[in-house]
């Protein structure tokens, strides 16, 4: 049983970090937990958390920029901004469900520690993107910030968002400060049903080629759509390929038939509406139909027209389902339970078409003896194991957490 | 001007100077150096001309292998390294050292890859901004980041200073909009980093590379997201009486749920200068002129002005006039975007680049005339509302002995009013030489001591851009820091 730290302030966070550093105790970092099965096992005997400093710090809707403390919960942030019509525009997925660790549990300050980015991602940016400023305790127990408050600032090195997505392994966050838009008007969802995948990545990157900013691009596998919670599409019996509209009403019905006639090659979409909209997408951001069922789940990030021919190769070795997000950039692979959770064959496979690959959902021991993370080429493993380095001398923070001896 | 001091030269490199332009000539050839005087002058400087030291030599590689082995060379002599784009750093991220070789991408300056599928341009990183959308502009794409100095700065510069742009309230800056980079260390190691894909693996190195001033490395090539443009797009200009009145309708617009591409703020001298060099049609009877643009078909464009002008006329606006052409509409444009060499024909200036709250710009505004009148100095200033990025044009007469000192003075003053505001030192054009003594007014020593520790990962005999972004004694302090824990510790245990 670890011991846990709840720091309810950063000048607690410092002087619990300077215990810890004095004696190089390695330390697990949380938020509230919902993502610890992410990543190799940390094998630490002490727990610290975020959880106790929360609140939100500042909030000026009429400049798009908000401060919370790292560990108020994402929802309590989320409510905040829609009671002033605003939002976040990178759509945060929620790994809880699928981790099993329960839906809406997670923090602000997690949300940056692993640039956790939606299907929005495509025309508004990823988590990182809008990052302005961090402050947070390093493993030489220093309080330090980066950035600020503002949009545009490049006042030295933009540390802060080098900090995301660097899992807790570099420093505990106690305050993030972060770009908000106003939340659209109008949302539709134009739905082609039974594509193939090869098909439904070819229409998804069509779609982004016209200048109707389309807003999210999806496709599942028919036995994933048969597990959405949405209520009509969840009947469906096959694969679905969604396009979405976000914007005021009027632009949107222009939009929306200058898009299905772009694309009407592709048969004739079904039309989700606003509130059947929020629930299809709803299901996106909680990935709701990765449900916890003994498979593994892997995150695959890769350019488009890649997609289809890795997820085929893939599939000459083992059962795959496969949710594209990001017009194909991103697949979400859910693949039957083994003791390398597919490993070797994944690896291979987005060797050959490009980009980088990280098991998100397996069992500890199966985290244990494979590499969850992307293996690193020499030179960005090099500046990777100096930049640990020179935040964390003594590797006590989330050690081995992304990369073993890390 | 020019009270910043300058890292002396190491008497013994400066003495090596012929041979060193010889094993540059073996290294590369003799067409990519350039060793006598009179060509040595052209990169004394950038665009902060008030501070120029004449540089040993200038190579100009025409491909990454030639600047690997170029770095190579350098870090095994000791000899700093002048990274340079195109040299119009505002703030003098690019001016060279006595002691160091400047080395220039602008020869590697090809488009390498177009692929509209997957919307992403792969180009030598010497392109110019502006050749990116050029190349890709007759399927309707561009590259997003837009700096005023579009059509002469390079990527390569772009990415050294995270450079943004008028646009880039909608669009983001260039750390947004850059997915990979080709680079080389200063071990003359070629590391690439990204790619096409959407998200990085392992730490974000971009986000650090992107803005590091030219400190971590030289980037070659890049690979950059091309946007599709939208249908069309507008401006509508909106002036005002007061600036707090300008500084409200802007909150307003923002507050209501629209984001225009862009909301640029003029106050009376740029006005005027700007009206007098581009013809626009400003109106000149205002205190503060708005130019806000969007973006949509025909239809859309018009609803969203309407709207605009409905949250204007709330506030009494003395003008509004919507962009009736194209022509028009690049008149406008041209006025903001030449805003800096309009002021440039009629006075010296110092060009400022604080960002603050948008609440504050009344305030601020006012502190800065009463600051420059202070020293007996005109302003004016250009103001990229949207996100807060504030250009005070600080006029003074280069001539006039005493008076450029009272222009930096009058600047230093006018940064540390945006930082104690909440805002910061620089929103676009880098800290650079300018800054670099300010930069304790907006970090604490651990704020500082965390940057500089990331830039001994890259390059810790500090031979790159030495001299910039950070204080001398900071600086100083650091590297005798690390040398002594390299002498104490054993050296198995300095590797891990």
């Amino acid at each position: 049983m670890s011991d846990i730290m709840r720091p309810a302030t950063e000048w607690e966070l410092k002087s619990m970090m300077t215990a810890l550093s004095e004696r190089s105790i390695p330390v697990e970092i949380l938020g509230a937990g919902s993502k610890r099965g992410v990543g190799r096992p940390v094998v630490a005997p002490v727990v610290l958390t975020t959880g106790a400093m929360r609140g939100i710090s500042l909030y000026e809707p009429a400049e798009l920029v908000m401060s919370a403390r790292a560990g108020t919960p994402l929802s309590q942030v989320e409510v905040e901004l829609a009671s002033r019509g605003q939002m976040l525009p990178f759509e945060p997925i929620d790994l809880g469900p699928m981790l099993g660790t329960g839906a809406g549990q997670q923090t602000i300050g997690a949300v940056f520690a692993a640039n956790l980015s939606g299907s929005r991602r495509i025309s508004a940016g990823a988590a990182r993107d809008y990052l302005l400023g961090v402050r947070g305790v390093n493993g030489h127990a220093e309080i330090f910030k980066s950035g600020g408050r503002v949009m545009k600032n490049v006042t030295g090195y933009d540390v802060a968002r080098g900090l995301a997505g660097s899992w807790g392994t570099l420093a505990v966050l106690s305050e993030v400060t972060f770009k908000v838009l106003p939340l659209p008007d109008d949302v539709l969802t134009l739905v082609y049903p039974d594509l193939t995948d090869d098909l439904a990545v070819e229409m998804m990157s069509l779609a982004l080629t016209e200048p109707y900013e389309v807003s999210g691009t999806v496709h599942l596998a028919p036995a994933l759509v048969s597990r959405l919670t949405h209520k009509t599409l969840s009947k469906e019996k096959r694969s679905v390929t969604a396009i979405r509209l976000e914007n005021f009403t009027r632009s949107i019905s222009y939009r929306k038939q200058r898009l299905r006639n772009a694309l009407r090659a592709y048969g004739e979409p079904i039309e989700l509406d606003l509130e059947s909209s929020l629930a299809f997408w709803g299901d996106m951001r909680a990935l709701s139909f990765f449900p916890p069922n003994g498979t593994h789940v892997w995150r695959i990030s890769t350019a488009p027209s890649m997609a289809a021919s890795l997820v085929a190769s893939v599939r000459r070795h083992m059962k795959v389902e496969a949710y594209y997000d990001w017009s194909g950039g991103l697949i979400w692979l859910e693949t039957p339970a083994s003791a390398d959770a597919g490993s070797a064959d994944i690896r291979r496979a987005v060797a050959t078409h490009g980009g980088h690959a990280t098991l998100i959902r397996a069992d500890e021991t199966v985290r244990r003896t494979v590499e969850v993370f992307q293996p690193l080429g020499p030179a960005v493993d090099r500046i990777t194991r100096g930049l640990k380095q020179a935040f964390d001398p003594m590797n006590i923070l989330n050690p081995g957490r992304m990369y073993a001896s890390l | 001007m020019a009270s910043i001091a300058l890292p002396l030269p190491d008497p013994e490199i400066v003495g090596r100077r012929e041979s060193i332009v010889r094993d540059l000539v073996v290294l590369c050839g003799a067409d990519a150096v350039i060793s006598d005087e009179d060509g040595r002058r052209a990169f004394e400087t950038d665009a902060l001309t008030a501070y120029r030291r004449m540089p040993l030599a200038i190579v100009l590689p025409s491909t990454t292998e030639g600047v690997s082995a170029v770095l190579k060379y350098a870090k095994a002599n000791g000899i700093k390294v002048m990274p340079r784009g195109a040299g119009t750093s505002l703030a003098g991220g690019a001016v060279p050292l006595e002691d160091s070789i400047v080395v220039g991408i602008s020869k590697m300056n090809r488009v390498l890859e177009i692929d509209f599928h997957n919307r992403f341009a792969r180009v030598e990183a010497g392109i110019t901004n502006l050749a990116i959308s050029a190349a890709v502009g007759a399927e309707d794409f561009f590259y997003a980041p837009d700096p005023s100095s579009q059509i002469a700065c390079t990527l390569a510069g772009n990415i050294a200073m995270n450079s943004g742009g008028a646009h880039c309230l909608k669009y983001g800056v260039t750390t947004n909009n850059v997915l990979g980079v080709r680079m080389v260390t200063i071990d003359g190691e070629v590391v690439d980093i990204g790619g096409a894909h959407l998200d990085s693996e392992g730490y974000d190195l971009l986000a650090l590379i992107v803005g590091s001033e030219g400190q971590f490395g030289i980037v070659t090539e890049a690979t950059v997201r091309i946007l599709r443009a939208a249908e069309g797009a507008r401006p509508m200009m909106i002036g005002f009486e007061s600036s707090a009145k300008a500084g409200i309708c802007v909150a307003r617009i923002i507050a209501s749920g629209i984001i225009p591409v862009a909301i640029e703020f003029m106050d009376k001298p740029a006005i005027e200068v700007c009206e007098a060099f581009a013809k626009a049609g400003y109106p000149m009877n205002v205190e503060a002129l708005l130019i806000i643009e969007v973006e949509g078909s025909e239809q859309e464009i018009a609803d969203r002005l309407a709207y605009i002008a409905s949250i204007a006329h709330e506030l009494n606006p003395q003008a509004l006039v919507v962009s009736g052409s194209p022509e028009q509409s690049a008149k406008i444009w041209k006025g903001r975007k030449s805003a800096f060499g309009a002021i440039g024909r009629i006075s010296d200036y110092y060009c400022m680049d604080g960002t603050i709250p948008l609440a504050h710009l009344p305030h601020v505004l006012e502190q800065i005339s009463a600051i420059c009148a202070k020293y007996g100095l005109r302003v004016a200033n250009i103001f990229h509302a949207g996100d807060g990025n504030l250009h005070p044009l600080v006029m003074y007469d280069a001539n006039a002995p005493g008076e450029a000192d009272k222009a930096e003075k009058a600047g230093a003053e006018i940064l540390k009013l945006c930082v104690s505001v909440g805002g910061c030192l620089t929103g676009e054009h880098g800290v650079g030489l300018e800054k670099r003594d300010l930069m304790r007014v907006q970090f604490s020593e651990e704020d500082i001591a965390v940057q500089l520790r990331i830039k001994a990962v890259f390059d810790p005999d500090w031979l790159l851009n030495f001299g910039k972004v950070f204080p001398l004694d900071d600086v100083q302090a650091a590297i005798d820091k690390a040398q002594r824990a390299r002498t104490e510790a054993p050296p198995s245990e300095a590797a891990a």
